[in-house]
């Protein structure tokens, strides 16, 4: 057991802290405000390496580990929690699927240049009538000789308006229910694709999302990725290691309306003396670090298993599960602290607990990661 | 001992639920998207009686008592609290001239508070660095002869940019401690009072929420509220009921968010079936209806010793402190049961969420109240 961070880990952690405090910190109140995508910040984001941290260099990555990708999905959540989700959908929901079931063709064209950041993906699994269901999507594609047709409508997809290619999840067989799912590459200048106008978001603003739309849309085979009938799997192993990433982002996310509170009750005083001086406060205080260390070891575990080739979904769901609900505990008492300074946009706190809603939800609900660890632990 | 209102007590809270669901909630959407002041729905709750509910009929209230106030308070918040604090406010001042205004101010501030067509009232205690300390303040009045020359700064005024009426606390003797305090009634208008700006909230967008400054205002001698030094005792007293106002409003919430979410999880389907037939979603509907329950039955029994003559401090503390914190849950839980939807504008959950936040914040933190209650119970 050990729980020290690596030169390489700790050099991530000052680098991406430092990109944070210059370039995403200052900003991330405007964007929040003016639901604006930050181009120039992804784009330095690209040439730090940070939207391919885990694929290998051959790939156009940064070739670290999954700690390290953790550490740094912190760090740059804490700045601007919009732009660490913009991040980790590049990195969890699109490059590692592509990576690990790509051909070497498909990878040349769909992996290295999202990697190096030249280019942004999306994941588009979610419709309308299905979310935490999954297996209930209607988009479908038609085999017709050696191309597939597509119809369908994605929804709330993060990237999507952006995205240069969509990881497209559809039926293909619907008599073997989830069996019949098959994962495709839709690059966006594909015939008879459209998107939605983006979605209008109480939080992560600075990231965007919208519909997707399919209309006869023709994709050659080597636009599929992975077998016919493989494309739960793909969804699934994939989101395992989405889950790591957004447990991270709440990370960010809680650290940051933390620092915030610890650092306001120093500063305000009632009756007195400084709020700090107060039990109240003082116990508030605790509670928040106390959770914040237990997510984030929670995560690194996962993390390390990861890295080292195990199984990792329960523990990736525990992160993800407690992860998101401490980081709208820690926001929410963030608030409290600051009073009705709190409620205010001139203070951070209220966009760190309108951004850390959304963890509870995506990539898997609360109740979808509740059900995924009692299968683990009640499995014989 | 009875639970239900009686016949002229459910006649108030028919005409409030009319009045919110036919004219208040179909606004309220998008009097927030535009942080739109509703001027006119505060003139039709003056025309119905909602404006000064528990305020003598001689002098232009509708003298129905506690009771029907929180009926009414609770029907409006459940179709837009921004609307339900602004008619709260207006409600808080009213009281407050009715128990300790002189005959002359009492025959002038109240019918037009009542009618509401001169904008309603607001209470003007908190300053940028005196919040949950309001014996802190620094604001001033000093007597000269025929009049006071009023000095100071005050933060987080509601309706503070088109109040008809102030009441407003300033110190009227050095040294004195809260026995140095006094209110003061200032017309609306008044030269020597400039309205700072206006907050931007994350939630109640369409309440005004502005800083005053008072420079040598001078008002005249009849201006003082009661007797010199009185003033926090009116403030203490004044809020005793706005707790109950608050109760009333985390009970409207917690039910809005109830309705909404037992309406979509009877229609949203997961994995074959409605999602309210899953344990998960059951227990949480579960739970919303077991705190909205107990959080008015709170609310009811403090406005019940209040209507009554008794002591009723405590009762308002706990009904505000429990039913604040309860709504926090509920709004939180109608997200989570609406998926991604509830995290869009799309649906009213979102705004419920971002407009309850601040309930365990005004009118006396859960931090307060939780210090009002157990110096109650530890006295003696």
């Amino acid at each position: 057991m050990d729980v020290q961070l690596t030169e390489e880990q700790r050099q991530v952690r000052e680098l991406c802290r430092e990109f944070a405090d210059g370039e995403l910190r200052p900003n991330a109140r405007k964007w929040d405000e003016e639901h604006h995508f930050p181009r120039e910040a992804v784009a330095k984001l690209a040439e730090l390496g940070l939207l391919g941290v885990a694929v290998p260099p051959e790939w156009g990555g940064a070739g670290m580990d999954h700690v390290s990708y953790a550490i740094a999905m912190e760090e740059i959540s804490r700045g601007c929690a919009g732009t660490g989700v913009i991040m980790s959908v590049n990195n969890s929901l699109y490059c590692d699927p592509v990576l690990r079931y790509g051909s070497d063709e498909q990878k040349k064209d769909f992996l290295a240049p999202f990697a190096r950041g030249e280019k942004l993906g999306c994941f588009a699994l979610t419709e309308p009538m299905s979310g935490s269901d999954a297996a209930e999507m209607q988009t479908t594609a038609v085999r017709r000789g050696n191309e597939y047709v597509l119809n369908g409508t994605k929804n709330f997809i993060t990237n999507g308006p952006q995205a240069d290619v969509a990881l497209v999840f559809t039926m293909t067989d619907r008599a073997k229910a989830h069996r019949g799912i098959t994962a495709f590459l839709v690059p966006s200048n594909t015939k008879g694709f459209s998107r939605g106008k983006p979605d209008d978001k109480v939080g992560i603003r600075a990231s965007s999302s919208c519909s997707l739309f399919f209309e006869d849309c023709v994709l050659p085979e080597r636009c599929r990725l992975g077998a016919e009938g493989e494309g739960f799997k793909v969804a699934m192993s994939t989101l395992d290691g989405g889950r790591i990433g957004i447990a991270a982002q709440a990370l960010g996310i809680a650290r940051a309306a933390f620092e915030a509170a610890r650092d306001y009750s120093k500063d305000r005083k009632a009756f007195g003396k400084p709020i700090a001086q107060f039990q109240a406060i003082q116990f508030m205080l605790a509670d928040m670090a106390t959770e914040l260390d237990a997510a984030r070891l929670l995560v690194w575990r996962a993390a390390a298993l990861q890295d080292e080739g195990k199984r990792f979904s329960a523990e990736a769901a525990m992160a993800k599960l407690y992860a998101s609900e401490m980081s709208e505990r820690v926001a929410s008492k963030a608030i409290q602290v600051h009073g009705g300074y709190g409620y205010i946009k001139e203070y951070d706190v209220e966009r760190h607990w309108r951004d850390s809603r959304i963890t509870e939800i995506y990539e898997g609900t609360s109740e979808i990661q509740r059900l995924v660890i009692s299968a683990a632990l009640l499995k014989d | 001992m009875r639970f239900e209102p009686t016949e002229s007590q459910d006649a108030i809270r028919r005409l409030a639920r009319r009045f919110a669901q036919e004219h208040v909630a179909p606004a309220a959407a998008e009097n927030d998207r535009l942080a739109r002041f509703p001027t006119e729905l505060v003139r039709e709750a003056g025309e119905l009686g909602l404006l000064a509910v528990n305020v003598p009929a001689e002098y232009g209230g509708s003298e129905a008592g506690a009771v029907s106030t929180a009926l009414a308070m609770i029907e409006l918040s459940a179709a837009d609290c921004a609307v339900a604090v602004t008619v709260g406010v207006t409600n808080m001042v009213a009281e407050t001239i009715a128990r300790f205004g002189s005959e002359a101010q009492k025959r002038h501030y109240l019918p037009r508070l009542a009618a509401g067509e001169h904008g309603p009232g607001a209470f003007a205690l908190s300053e940028p660095h005196a919040g949950s300390d309001p014996a802190a303040l620094l604001a001033r009045a000093e007597h000269r002869g025929d009049h006071w020359l009023l000095n100071g700064a005050k933060q987080w005024i509601t309706s503070g940019d088109r109040a008809s009426v102030f009441v407003v606390w300033a110190r009227t003797e050095a040294g004195a401690g809260t026995r140095g305090i006094s209110a003061f009634l200032v017309e609306g208008g008044t030269s020597g009072v400039t309205v700072g700006r206006h907050e931007e909230k994350m939630g109640l967008r369409a309440s005004t929420t502005v800083s005053l400054a008072f420079e040598d205002c001078a008002i005249p001698a009849d201006a003082l509220l009661g007797q010199a030094g009185d003033g926090f005792r009116i403030a203490m007293m004044a809020l005793d009921g706005g707790r109950i106002n608050i109760g009333a409003q985390a009970t409207g919430t917690i039910r809005a968010a109830l309705e909404a979410s037992v309406r979509y999880a009877k229609d949203r389907k997961t994995f074959g079936v409605p999602i309210a037939e899953h344990q998960a979603i059951r227990f949480m509907l579960a739970d919303m209806r077991t705190e909205l329950d107990a959080t008015e039955l709170l609310t009811f029994r403090a406005a019940a010793l209040k209507e009554a003559g008794a002591a009723f401090g405590r009762e308002a503390s706990m009904a505000k402190l429990f039913g604040s914190e309860a709504a926090q849950r509920a709004v939180s839980k109608a997200v989570q049961i609406h998926g991604g939807y509830g995290y869009t504008s799309e649906f009213p959950v979102e705004r419920y969420f971002r407009d309850a936040r601040v309930q365990t914040i005004y009118e006396g933190t859960s931090e307060i109240q939780r210090l009002v209650i157990a110096r109650d119970l530890l006295r003696g």
